[in-house]
């Protein structure tokens, strides 16, 4: 009898295609008589290029063209600074192929357009490239050295800007405060490694003046928004679709990766699709990473924990390049002080030029790296005053009473304030110690040490400021045939299941069955107002414009059954795919009902011959479709957050370290998480689990390593240590749901939240389970059996 | 900016040779021309159009391109088409029914949210379906599935649905429902 379709555990829409092997990545998408483009990369960090002779690889059968920066005309520019800032003083944008100089192992110089991937890449291979290497310095700390060399030489220093962002009265907090706590962490630059790299493929159609483009994107629209503005094509004549995306995790928002201009380029000069489909090695030296920071942080605190103040300076990693402004590191910036009150705090930072491909947001977004930063010195305070860990926490919680907390003077990712909007911070803590046990734990603890094993507990909280603007929409309309509800929306979907969320909040309203709902999202030609999937803002943003515009469906639905059935309003229920008169058995399908709401003058089929010009039930006097009212069940709206919507949550994980081989294993992690009301909890868990997974890389796997020179030492799946079933362990997700008074659906996101605090966490339980040992202190990111193995050795020397 | 050079003329043609190859893919019996150097996987997704088969990575570490090969389950990235050449070589496209109704190892992974991207999944798929299939009484411990899962990179999930997943598929296969 229930209609209620949101917040229950429901089958994925997509899932059936996607395992018979019917899913559609760019690669699978099949455009007859297509060119495929390869490219010839930077092998030397940064060099003067003496010359680039492209003659042999024009002239090897199969090639087509052979582009440089000598013949794309416009193109040969600077692409585009996406988001600027007034603080941002030295931007620099790359160029799409390389003019006179390359700035990074991995820049595009010259495309390859030819018959096939195969041909294309013998040619790259003919591409004579002669440099005048240059001096780097790829150490983040001695790049903003005086003497450092520069990587662009008018930003002295490779500063691209200083940056200060603060709350309250910091110097008078540090004044006030009995204790200071001071620590400097550092974490490593790592990327995403979605396992379908980035990929694009066009088609311009001559006769038309249209071009389509297929991007394994999660922004069709500023896609769409870059090539018109690129091309000076009207924007009704480009279309993006980013079809099945093979996971993006922050590296596919990036847009104007140089194939994203290149390869439509060449689609409308050669007068043939054309494809590139990125390799991994050029995954890992051409798309964007992230993740490289070193915090100095201090915390003001009085004798009883209460922390005070809090001074952070940052150096931030941006590579080579700053196209995305400082997003990563602002979101850095602003969630510094984690899930506690501390309420004066200044942080500065500094983006720094590294001779590396760009820094863009890879999920997490600078929160990994604040948790990280936060966390950390929070174990250490609670180590100074000696005070338990978790204790020391409590007594700085934002209360339950406390929200909306506001941080005054602070400004988000999104240009607007930063204000915690609902939580139980001290609740989830709770929980999290009764789960995990630790009374328990350190009972065995302190046996298995008696047996000469080490185990530690590890902890971690965090906040995550999710669902950013500026906007999006939503678009539900009843198909008149066959009744299903079709729903768009301007996002792109890599997985997180947005055809099913989307469909359970229009079904919820409409009384349509789940599995008829259509979500079209991807495709500029299905619903051109919104923005990209990024910031764990799907379900905020989208979620509620798609139900606002169910719910003006719904009256609409609502008023149309009553005048068809002559009855009140309120006597009409929406289940099961029709309108039901209450308590009888009559009833209308949403078929016949949207059937009827739209005049026609052909049937086609049983209902739609009653709405046509003659039939008894749609006679008029007047208009058929009277004044002020448009055909059919149809409605659109949008939502705008008026700031982040703030989801947190809390992990600790059992590790056993072993000091001989200097290997972990976790022997229990559990997770609470809370993103307020869920609208399908198996998706919140897959989201927040798989989350994790990109985290235990981050925390002790993954890192993106360089030579001195500037060369990526390990940009393969062979040497970057992405983490198998074997080395993620099972996770126990328990939920809290703090709705948010922000939006109507009360919903926060989830998106990136698993990901932030295990870094944290690994680092305090290694730590913990090594303290026998008198090690020093955890600081930095991955932790690897090298670093365990090197603060053992240490530990022995002192 | 939008010209047409080059429309109309087809380009030259690849100058690689090309080896004849025939091979029982998906139970049908395929004969082709390839160049030497083409991979597997790229024959079976662009000459075959059996695009399921997925690459990601080029050199066998991810195992999304995993396809089973006379009765083993291996990385069609890792193999040129010709070395194929008499082999008896099944996809994804082969494991639901021909009327589009999942395998029990599909409709576990759908059960259980074991995937999201979808991309590692008919790797996967493939690698249970050939573990399952040659096990009759296979080892559900969370270890042992583990290991057998170890072949194969996912980015999304964090595997805890994949195990899920790998032993739901063994008791429906048993025939549970």
């Amino acid at each position: 009898m229930s209609t209620r379709r949101f917040g229950e555990r429901i089958e994925r829409n997509a899932d059936a295609a996607l395992l018979r092997g019917e899913g559609s990545f760019i690669d699978d998408i099949d455009l007859p008589g297509a060119l495929h483009a390869a490219f010839a990369r930077s092998t030397v960090a940064r060099a003067k290029l003496r010359s680039v002779d492209v003659s042999a690889a024009e002239a090897l059968d199969g090639v087509v063209r052979v582009y440089t920066c000598e013949n794309i005309g416009a193109l040969d520019a600077p692409l585009p600074l996406l988001i600027p800032a007034p603080d941002l003083t030295h931007p620099k944008t790359q160029r799409p192929l390389a003019r006179d100089d390359v700035f990074y192992v991995g820049q595009c110089i010259a495309m390859v357009v030819a018959v096939d991937r195969y041909v294309a890449e013998d040619a790259v291979r003919l591409i004579e490239i002669d440099y005048d290497p240059l001096p780097v310095e790829m150490d983040l700390d001695k790049a903003v050295m005086d003497d450092a060399p520069r990587v662009h030489p008018d930003v002295p220093n490779n500063v691209a800007g200083r940056f200060c962002v603060e709350t309250g009265d910091t110097d008078a907090a540090f004044a006030e405060a009995e204790h200071v706590t001071r620590i400097r962490v550092r974490l490593e630059r790592s990327t995403a490694a979605p396992l379908e790299c980035r990929a694009i493929a066009a088609r311009w159609e001559a006769v038309t003046g249209e071009l389509t483009v297929w991007d394994s994107t999660q922004s069709t629209l500023s896609v769409r928004g870059g090539l018109a503005s690129l091309f000076r094509i009207d924007e009704d004549k480009v279309r993006v679709i980013a079809p099945n995306v093979g996971g993006g995790f922050g590296q596919k928002i990036m847009m104007f990766h140089p194939d994203e201009m290149l390869v439509p380029l060449a689609a409308m000069e050669l007068g043939r699709p054309v494809k590139y489909i990125e390799d991994r090695v050029e995954n890992f030296i051409g798309a964007s990473q992230e993740r490289a920071q070193i915090h100095t942080l201090e915390i003001a605190a009085m004798k009883d924990g209460r922390v005070i103040g809090l001074r952070d300076d940052f150096l931030h990693d941006t590579g080579a390049f700053i196209p995305y402004g400082v997003a990563v590191a602002l979101v850095s910036a602003t969630s510094i002080a984690g899930p506690y009150r501390i309420p004066n705090f200044r942080v500065t930072f500094r983006p720094v030029y590294l001779p590396a491909v760009q820094v863009t947001p890879y999920r997490g977004c600078g929160r990994p790296h604040a948790c990280y930063a936060i966390e950390r010195a929070m174990d250490q305070l609670a180590g100074e005053l000696g005070l338990d860990r978790f204790e020391v926490r409590r007594r700085n919680f934002i209360g339950k009473d406390e929200f909306p907390y506001l941080r005054e003077g602070l400004i988000f990712a999104d240009g607007l304030h930063v204000s915690h909007d609902s939580g139980a911070y001290e609740e989830a803590l709770e929980t999290l110690c009764r789960t995990i046990d630790v009374d328990g734990f350190r009972a065995a603890q302190a046996a298995a040490r008696e047996e000469g094993r080490y185990l530690g507990l590890g902890l971690g909280f965090y906040v995550e400021g999710t669902g950013l603007g500026p906007y999006e929409g939503g678009h539900v309309k009843i198909h008149p045939i066959t009744g299903k509800v079709y729903v768009n929306t301007g996002l792109t979907d890599q997985g997180q299941g947005h055809e099913t969320v989307f469909a359970q909040i229009a079904a919820e309203q409409t009384g349509a069955r789940v599995d008829d709902v259509i979500v079209v999202e991807g495709d500029t030609g299905a619903f051109e107002w919104g923005v990209a999937t990024f910031a764990s803002r799907a379900a905020v943003c989208s979620g509620n414009a798609i139900h606002m515009a169910a719910v003006k469906a719904r009256a609409q639905i609502v008023e149309a059954a009553a005048n068809m059935m002559e009855c009140s309003q309120e006597d009409i229920e929406l289940r099961d795919g029709a309108a039901w008169v209450k308590g009888t058995d009559r009833s209308a399908t949403l078929a016949e009902i949207a059937t009827a709401t739209n005049p026609l003058r052909y049937a086609f089929n049983k209902p739609s011959a009653s709405a046509t010009q003659f039939a008894p039930a749609s006679r008029h006097d007047g208009p058929q479709l009277a004044e002020g009212r448009t055909p059919g069940i149809e409605a659109t709206d949008y939502y705008s957050p008026p700031h982040a919507t703030w989801a947190f949550g809390a992990h600790a994980a059992v590790i056993e370290v072993d000091p001989e081989l200097c290997t972990i294993e976790v022997r229990r992690y559990v997770c609470i998480h809370d993103c307020g009301r869920m609208i399908n909890p198996t998706i919140v868990e897959g989201q927040v689990m798989g989350g994790i997974a990109q985290g235990v890389g981050g925390a002790f796997y993954e890192r993106c390593e360089f030579d001195e020179d500037g060369t990526p030492l390990n940009a393969n799946f062979m040497d970057f240590l992405m983490p198998y079933a074997t080395e993620v362990p099972d996770v126990e997700i328990l939920h809290s749901e703090t709705p948010t008074p922000l939006n109507p659906l009360g919903v926060k996101g989830v998106g990136e939240a698993g990901t932030i605090p295990v870094a944290q966490v690994y680092a305090s339980a290694v730590e913990d389970a090594l303290r026998p040992f008198g090690i020093a202190p955890i600081r930095e990111a991955p932790l690897t059996p090298d670093a365990i193995h090197r603060m053992l050795r240490q530990a022995r020397k002192s | 900016m939008a010209g047409r050079i080059g429309q109309g003329t087809p380009p030259r043609p690849s100058p690689d040779p090309r080896v004849a190859v025939s091979m029982t893919v998906n139970g049908e019996r395929i004969e082709r021309e390839v160049s030497p150097r083409m991979l597997l996987s790229d024959f079976i997704r662009h000459e075959l159009r059996l695009t399921g088969t997925h690459v990601g990575c080029e050199h066998g570490v991810c195992g999304c391109c995993t396809v089973i090969i006379d009765g083993h389950a291996g990385r069609s990235c890792l193999a040129f088409a010709v070395q194929a050449d008499g082999a008896e070589i099944r996809t994804i496209e082969s494991v639901a029914g021909p009327d589009g109704s999942l395998h029990p190892v599909q409709r576990a992974f759908r059960e259980c949210h074991g995937l999201q991207c979808g991309y590692c999944t008919p790797g996967f798929v493939m690698a249970i379906v050939d573990y399952l299939e040659g096990n009759e009484d296979p080892d559900l411990s969370d270890d042992a599935i583990r290991a057998v899962l170890s072949g194969n990179l996912c980015r999304c999930t964090g595997y805890k649905n994949i195990v899920a997943a790998f032993r739901r598929s063994a008791a429906l296969m048993r025939g549970a429902g």
